[in-house]
Order: C-alpha cells, then sequence, then structure tokens
C-alpha cells in the first residue's frame, strides 16, 4: 500500500499549488482527481476557457465596430464558431498539461479516479476502470471545489438549459440567451454571446447587479453593458422553464410575487452561484463536520474537525475564487510543515474579465459605512486618462477610499480596459498598509492607465492632477 | 537576540543622550549588568542588561541622541566566541507581537517577524518623519512584518504634541555667534552645554515667554522662628534625627497661603484653568551640574519633622546625582533659596506650568520700628513671582502676606490661622 506525508483531493487551483509547494517542502505527495484532465473547474470549465472566448470574442466586436474608427478598414468579420471553441480548447489543453508538467517535476504521484476518505490517514481511490487502490497519508487535504448551483424546476441538460459548463461549448450562437443570475459568470458568458450575436437577457433576483461589489461600481458597469446591448430585468426570479417547444418558455415573476410572464429563450444560462463538491467523500463517516451551508468546517489553520484532515478551496468558507484557494494551499501546505502559513483575507482581489472590466479589493463604501468606519474617496475617471483618449477606452474610473483618520486604503475599486492588471498594485499597497498618500507619491508609468490609480490616490487628498 | 532599547524615562521625558557604554561589542554580558549610560533631561541612568549574553552590536554610540523606545544595542544568548562588531542597525521598531500564525501540528518554529532592516520608509512616513521632525525608527509600526505606516506615524505626531515638550528640540548650542577677534578668540573655552543645562536654559526661557510674569515683595521678620529654632533644636533633632532647618516652616506656611490662594497652585491648560488640591511643593537645590528640584509630595499631610527629613534626603542625593527622575515631577509650587548665597532680593522664575514660586533670600539684622522705638530685627525679603494671567495682585500680595504672618507667628500653623 503507498504511503504519503500528503494526500490532495482535487487537483484545481487549490489542490495542485497544494500539492506542489508540499512537495517543495520534502513531503511525499500524492493527487487525486476524478476528472481525466487535471486543474479542476478553473482550468477545464471556469476561469481559463471562459477567458479564451472572452479574448476572441472582444477581437471580433472590435474588428466589427472599432477597426474602422482607429483607420483600419476590413470587410464585416465571419464568426467561425468551432474554430474560436478549438483556439479555446487549445488554451485549456496547454493549461491542465502543464499542471501534469509540474506534478511530474515535483515526484507528485497522480490518481485518477474517485477519491474518498476511507478513514483519517486512509484515502480510497475508485478508478475509471472500477479498481480501488488504497493510498495510506498522515494527512489529507480536502481541495474538491464546488459545483454549479442549480435551479428547481430547471434540469440543466447542458444543451439548451445549460451551467456555466454548457455556456462555454454552445455549437451555435443562440439567438436568444436568458441569464439567470447577475453575477460574475453570467456577465462574462452573456458578454461572450452577445458579441458573438445573441441577444442576451439577464434576470436577477436581487434588485442589483453583482450582489457583494461596490454598489456604484454596479451601477455604473450595469449602464455600461446596457450600452452595449444586454439587456436586465432585476428583482425578478425564473419559476419554470417549459423545454417542449423548439423555443424555451421561461416563466418570470417578480421576486416579491405577482404575475409571472413569459419570455421566449433558445439557450438558458443558470449562473446563480456555486455550491461546495463534498458528496461521496466520506466525509460525513470520516467525521468531518459542514456547517450549514455545506461547507467543511476549519480552523484558522485550515484544520478540520478531525485531526490530520485539513480543507481549502471553495470546499471551505470565503469567496469562490481560483487565487483564494492557491493562497490557501499553500497555507496549509506550509501549516502541515510546520511553518506558519498565513491568507490575508483582507486582501484578496476580485476581477470581473468583461469589457471593460471590473476589479475591487478589500472593503466596499456599503461595507464601511455598516461598519461605521469614517472615509475618504478618491475617484478618478478615465475619461480623464490620456492612454484612456488615446485608446478609445475611456469607460469607468477608478475608486480609492481610505480611511478618515490615518488615510489607510481600505478598498479599491476599478472598471477600466485594464482593471484587472491594475488591482494588483492596489493589493501590493493594501498588503503593506498603505495609506492612499502612498500610492499618490509612487512614480507610476506615463501614458499607462495606472495613472488613473495614482490620481484616485490624489483625489483622496482633493488634489487631482488631471481633473 | 535580544534587543536592548531605551526604557520609559518618565513623564515628558521624549530622548536620551548616550553617556557611555560601559561593554564594547564583544564583551560577555551578566544579566542586570549595567550597559549603557543614558543622559536625560533631568536625571543619568544607567541602562541594565535585559538577558545575559554576548554585546554583538552597539546601535547608538557615545554623544548620539536616542528616542524612547529606540534600540541600542543587540546581546545575543550564550557566552564565548567574540562576535563579529558589526554595528547593529537600528531597526526600525520592536517587533510586532507574533500574528495568530497558525501553529504547525508538530513545534512550528514562530519566527517573529521585523521588517528587513534596509527596508525603504513608505513615502508618506518620510513625508511626516521630515515634516515632524519625529524619526520614524522610533516609532511602533503596525505594517506588514511590524512596518511602520502613516496612520503610525499620525498617532506618534499627535502623541508628541500632546507632550509638553516636543521631541524636536532646537539645540541652544547652534545660535549663530558673532566671531570673536583673533586675539580673544584664542582665550576663549567653547564647552559644550550639558544636557541639564540645555534643559534648564530651554525650561527658563519657555516659562518666560509663555506666562505673565511678574514678582510682588514682602519681608519677614524671623525673629520667632529663630527662637522656637534654637529653643529645640537640640531636641528635634534628637527626636527626628535631623536638623531643625527654616525650610519646614516654609513649606507649611506657603501650603498654608495656598489653601487659601488655590490660583497660586494652579495650572493654565490650553483655556481652562487645574486647581490642584494636592501641594507637591518642589524645593530649589543647587548642584554642581546645575540646579534640580525635587519635590516633597503631599506636604499638607506631612509633619514639619518629615518635610525636614525628606529635604535633607533629596540634598543629599541631589549632590551625589541620585535623584530619580520620578521624584522631580508633579510639583505644584516652588521654593527658591537665595538666601544660601547671600542673595538679599530676586525675583525667581517660574517653574512651568507651575503658577507660583516662592524666593527666600539672606536673614539679615536690619533697623525696624517696633513700637515706635528701633530695634534690630533678623529680617528675610520675600519674593513671589506668578503667571498674572491666572493670579490676580490682590491674590499674590495676600498669599505672600499670609506666608509672612505664619513665619512671624509660628503659633498660627498649629491652629491653623
Amino acid at each position: 500500500m503507498p504511503t504519503y506525508d500528503l494526500v490532495v483531493i482535487g487537483t484545481g487551483p487549490g489542490g495542485y499549488v497544494c500539492a506542489i509547494r508540499a512537495a517543495q517542502l520534502g513531503m511525499k505527495v500524492a493527487v487525486v482527481e476524478k476528472d481525466p484532465t487535471f486543474g479542476g473547474t478553473c482550468l477545464n470549465v471556469g476561469c481559463i476557457p471562459s477567458k479564451g472566448l472572452l479574448y476572441a470574442s472582444e477581437l471580433f466586436e472590435e474588428a466589427g465596430h472599432k477597426f474602422d474608427k482607429l483607420g483600419i478598414g476590413v470587410s464585416k468579420p465571419k464568426l467561425d464558431l468551432a474554430a474560436m471553441m478549438k483556439f479555446k480548447d487549445e488554451g485549456v489543453e496547454g493549461n491542465v498539461k502543464g499542471v501534469a508538467f509540474l506534478f511530474k517535476k515535483n515526484k507528485i504521484d497522480a490518481y485518477q479516479g474517485i477519491g474518498r476518505i476511507a478513514a483519517p490517514g486512509r484515502v480510497e481511490v475508485k478508478t475509471h476502470d472500477g479498481k480501488t487502490e488504497v493510498l495510506e497519508t498522515k494527512n489529507i487535504v480536502i481541495a474538491s471545489g464546488s459545483d454549479v448551483a442549480r435551479l428547481k424546476g430547471m434540469e440543466i441538460d447542458e444543451k439548451r438549459i445549460v451551467s456555466s459548463t454548457g455556456a462555454l461549448v454552445l455549437g451555435q450562437v443562440p439567438e436568444q440567451l436568458l441569464i439567470v443570475g447577475a453575477g460574475v459568470i453570467g456577465l462574462e458568458l452573456g458578454s461572450v454571446w452577445r458579441r458573438l450575436g445573441a441577444k442576451v437577457h439577464v434576470i436577477e433576483f436581487l434588485d442589483r447587479i453583482l450582489p457583494g461589489m461596490d454598489s456604484e461600481v454596479a451601477r455604473q458597469f450595469q449602464r455600461i453593458l446596457e450600452r452595449q446591448g444586454m439587456t436586465f430585468q432585476l428583482s425578478s426570479k425564473v419559476t419554470a422553464v417549459d423545454s417542449s417547444g423548439a423555443k424555451l418558455k421561461v416563466k418570470v415573476e417578480p421576486a416579491a410575487g405577482g404575475a409571472a410572464a413569459t419570455l421566449d429563450a433558445d439557450v438558458v444560462l443558470v449562473a446563480i452561484g456555486r455550491v461546495p463538491y463534498v458528496d461521496g467523500l466520506g466525509l460525513k463517516e470520516a467525521g468531518v463536520g459542514l456547517d450549514n451551508r455545506g461547507r467543511v468546517n476549519v480552523d484558522h489553520r485550515y484544520a478540520t474537525s478531525v485531526p490530520g484532515i485539513y480543507a481549502i478551496g471553495d470546499a471551505i468558507a470565503g469567496p469562490m475564487l481560483a487565487h483564494k484557494a492557491e493562497d490557501e494551499g499553500i497555507a496549509v501546505a506550509e501549516i502541515i510543515a510546520g511553518h506558519a502559513g498565513h491568507v490575508n483575507y483582507d486582501v484578496i482581489p476580485n476581477v470581473i474579465y468583461t469589457y471593460p472590466e471590473v476589479a475591487s479589493v478589500g472593503r466596499t463604501e456599503e461595507e464601511l459605512r455598516a461598519a461605521g468606519v469614517t472615509y475618504n474617496v478618491g475617484k478618478f475617471p478615465f475619461t480623464a486618462n490620456g492612454r484612456a483618449k488615446a485608446n478609445l477606452q475611456t469607460e469607468g474610473f477608478v475608486k480609492i477610499l481610505a480611511d478618515a483618520k490615518t488615510d489607510r486604503v481600505l478598498g479599491v475599486h476599478i472598471i477600466g480596459a485594464d482593471a484587472g492588471n491594475m488591482i494588483a498594485e492596489a493589493a501590493v499597497a493594501m498588503e503593506f498598509g498603505a495609506a492612499a498618500e502612498d500610492i499618490a507619491r509612487t512614480c507610476h508609468p506615463h501614458p499607462t492607465f495606472t495613472e488613473a490609480v495614482k490620481e484616485a490616490a490624489l483625489a483622496v487628498d482633493k488634489r487631482a492632477i488631471h481633473m | 537576540m535580544t534587543e536592548i532599547r531605551v526604557p520609559t524615562l518618565g513623564e515628558s521625558v521624549t530622548e536620551a543622550t548616550i553617556g557611555r557604554w560601559f561593554k564594547k561589542p564583544g564583551d560577555e554580558i551578566k544579566v542586570d549588568e549595567p550597559l549603557v549610560e543614558l543622559e536625560t533631561d533631568k536625571v543619568t541612568i544607567e541602562v541594565p542588561a535585559p538577558t545575559a549574553g554576548v554585546l554583538t552590536g552597539i546601535a547608538a554610540k557615545d554623544g548620539e541622541t536616542v528616542a524612547v523606545g529606540a534600540l541600542l544595542g543587540e546581546i545575543k544568548p550564550g557566552t564565548g566566541t567574540p562576535a563579529a562588531a558589526t554595528p547593529a542597525k537600528a531597526s526600525p521598531q520592536p517587533p510586532k507581537p507574533a500574528a495568530p500564525a497558525p501553529a504547525a501540528p508538530a513545534a512550528a518554529p514562530s519566527p517573529t517577524k521585523t521588517p528587513p532592516a534596509d527596508a525603504p520608509l513608505a513615502p508618506s512616513v518620510q513625508r511626516l518623519a521630515t515634516e515632524s521632525g519625529i524619526d520614524a525608527s522610533t516609532v511602533p509600526g503596525s505594517g506588514k512584518d511590524g512596518r511602520v505606516i502613516k496612520g503610525d506615524m499620525l498617532a506618534a505626531i499627535e502623541r508628541a504634541a500632546a507632550q509638553p515638550m516636543p521631541v524636536a528640540q532646537p539645540a541652544a548650542a547652534v545660535q549663530v555667534r558673532a566671531p570673536s577677534p583673533a586675539d580673544d578668540a584664542a582665550r576663549e573655552e567653547r564647552v559644550r552645554m550639558t544636557r541639564l543645562r540645555q534643559t534648564i536654559a530651554r525650561r527658563l526661557k519657555d516659562a518666560q515667554n509663555t506666562a505673565a510674569m511678574l514678582t510682588t515683595f514682602n519681608e519677614v521678620d524671623m525673629t520667632h522662628v529663630m527662637g522656637l529654632r534654637s529653643q529645640y533644636k537640640d531636641l528635634f533633632e534628637k527626636k527626628h534625627g535631623v536638623k531643625l532647618g527654616f525650610m519646614g516652616f516654609f513649606v507649611r506656611a506657603c501650603v498654608q497661603a495656598l489653601k487659601e490662594i488655590p490660583a497660586v497652585n494652579g495650572e493654565i491648560d490650553g483655556t481652562d484653568v487645574i486647581y490642584k488640591n494636592y501641594y507637591h511643593i518642589g524645593v530649589a537645590v543647587g548642584t554642581e551640574k546645575g540646579l534640580v528640584v525635587p519635590v516633597v509630595r503631599d506636604c499638607d499631610r506631612k509633619s514639619l519633622a518629615e518635610i525636614e527629613k525628606e529635604i535633607a534626603d533629596f540634598g543629599r542625593r541631589a549632590r551625589d546625582g541620585a535623584l530619580k527622575l520620578e521624584e522631580m515631577q508633579g510639583g505644584t509650587f516652588t521654593i527658591s533659596n537665595g538666601g544660601v548665597y547671600g542673595s538679599l532680593m530676586s525675583t525667581p522664575i517660574l517653574n512651568a506650568p507651575q503658577s507660583g514660586i516662592l524666593g527666600m533670600h539672606k536673614i539679615q539684622e536690619r533697623p525696624m520700628v517696633i513700637a515706635g522705638k528701633i530695634e534690630p530685627r533678623p529680617m528675610m525679603y520675600l519674593a513671589l513671582s506668578y503667571d498674572h494671567r491666572l493670579v490676580d495682585g490682590r491674590e499674590a500680595v495676600t498669599f505672600l502676606v499670609r506666608v509672612k504672618e505664619v513665619l512671624e507667628d509660628p503659633a498660627r500653623l498649629v491652629l491653623d490661622l
């Protein structure tokens, strides 16, 4: 029976990073993956393929609508969806192969099959050809991730009623795409298909899009998306989908209750969130406790209620983000090795990869108000940024929230063409407890979008230069 | 590695000068052994070794000025090998209390984090350090690995502003002086002012600049006090083990008068007046190095003998330089006796932030007219300098008259009149 220092269940960004870090620290490590390829949701059916489609569809839209403004004459671009999907799949393949290579490089044994904790210190792997292998291990990390949250009355067939997974592999552009849920996934995939020609209608239960994000950002982002042609129906819920006809008949009611309306759609994307995926892991039998939302209960060391069993990533509480899972993977590996691993949950950036992008780190204005923190706001629009003007990419703004007394940066919110890259600067600053003044006094390259971050930091002290 | 830091030096003392290191890098050190002498505005103290070991680095050399909490040096545990005497670089602040770092299942090394010694200051911290004069390396940091962040600096500036003495003090010695003619210059001697002298200079000038100071005079016939003294001095000394002097009488007389005129015992704080219902009387004592003012606390609750004993003890220890810092703090009123040097008349300067100071002078026989006849009487001029901002002229004069009355008729002390 093979014995290990650590067996990681799941090879998503939490699991594979954890395994590599543990191997670096000298542990004998194995991973267990139920899918044929490594990388979990993120690499296979999440972040990576969606970014491929977002990139390709953005260029498609620019070729169709922006090139002429820049003096580039092209005939109307033709969509070859099959080729675009192939391009996307190649991106995925490159990434998942990369993980396999990293496992080899770090001498990590990879078992393909369904893992189950038979007992503390013992993981059973049922391989796809029906065999069962038992791994003996000192420590187990549950990194099993999450699955799509489902809605009652809507059976996801991944053809016409799809989750994000199905929405990444549609065989043709739907004429009408109806999206349930105005969160990150719905708006990203909605953007992809709208750019490729779908009429996209978004239904959201709450009275705003992007719940949890800064509401000023959400409001402005909604206006931008509406200008692009997306339509929104807030405070509404989908109660049933009739798939008997050629068109889907979607029953929509006001969230508060009331008369139902029926909308036509070719494809319905259910994007109401994700739930921890811990079924079949044998947690109950092993005695691993879950919280009331089905997440594995862990302490600050990621230890579950059973000694020697740890959990990270989407399977535990916190934002379901790949980079959060990665940092936890590193922390838990270090903790198991006897070091002092730590994740700063106050500084976890969040990005929506639409055009323009939306990115944030730290607290929102609503959170600060609720916490009774007095703060100053520094805001700078990209319409006043030289590079943005030169590129015709002037949508959005940078908003910095800083403590009124100490000037410490408490939150940064960006809508803009390159917001996802720009937010990293804010995260570093916040990690070091920077004051808005520190960002303002740091030389930023000209001409770049990042100058808007500096100007917003100046604006905290009401001394922006270009406004 | 144990850090040696400047200890808390007492109220309103924010920095010290390194007097002298008793040890050099590489020396073996026993616990509590004196390592370095610090001169402060008020006293000289010795910093003992917090642990045994080897002194591995000295961060502040003789003559350097250091703030409270600053790194002085480091001790490595163990003995033997004279360490490479690389001077320990002043690491900006004390280590952050170990974060609730997840302890490992096995015995986890929990490293105490300090920022790298060469970590630059954040731009905002640099600016505030330059503008405020506060050395950022003396400010406790709350940022990553104990780095000083802007909020820490702002808090330090607020603290410094709340203190009567700013951290950055213009050194008296840097005033520009016209050069002397070469002939004279050769016969001049330039001596650096001691910290004590600098402090005295600054505080006296501060008092003059702040208070609306003026002096009222009176004179006291010492016949009765002297009579009492000569009558009881042997008995007193036998019983209490201390000589019966005049100071005790003066202290008691002042307390009596302060009770009647509380403004003289008060202090101005911004737009408020603080009246103090306790009587801590400072007694100025001249020493070789300069004037120090130890404080006899709660004089209203002490017997004359107790006061005399304390003053005698202060005098002895002031000459030996053994007064403790806290013994020179918190006074509400001061008595200065220039008479011991023969002064007949003077106008003392307030001991800020106090509002009154009594000047005693030489006792001299002078012809006085008593009941129509001229008699020689042992007379002393009294001076009360006071802060006219809160003490009225009537009050000042009444105060001095009351002191005079009590001293001319000591029975009033007994009868509380």
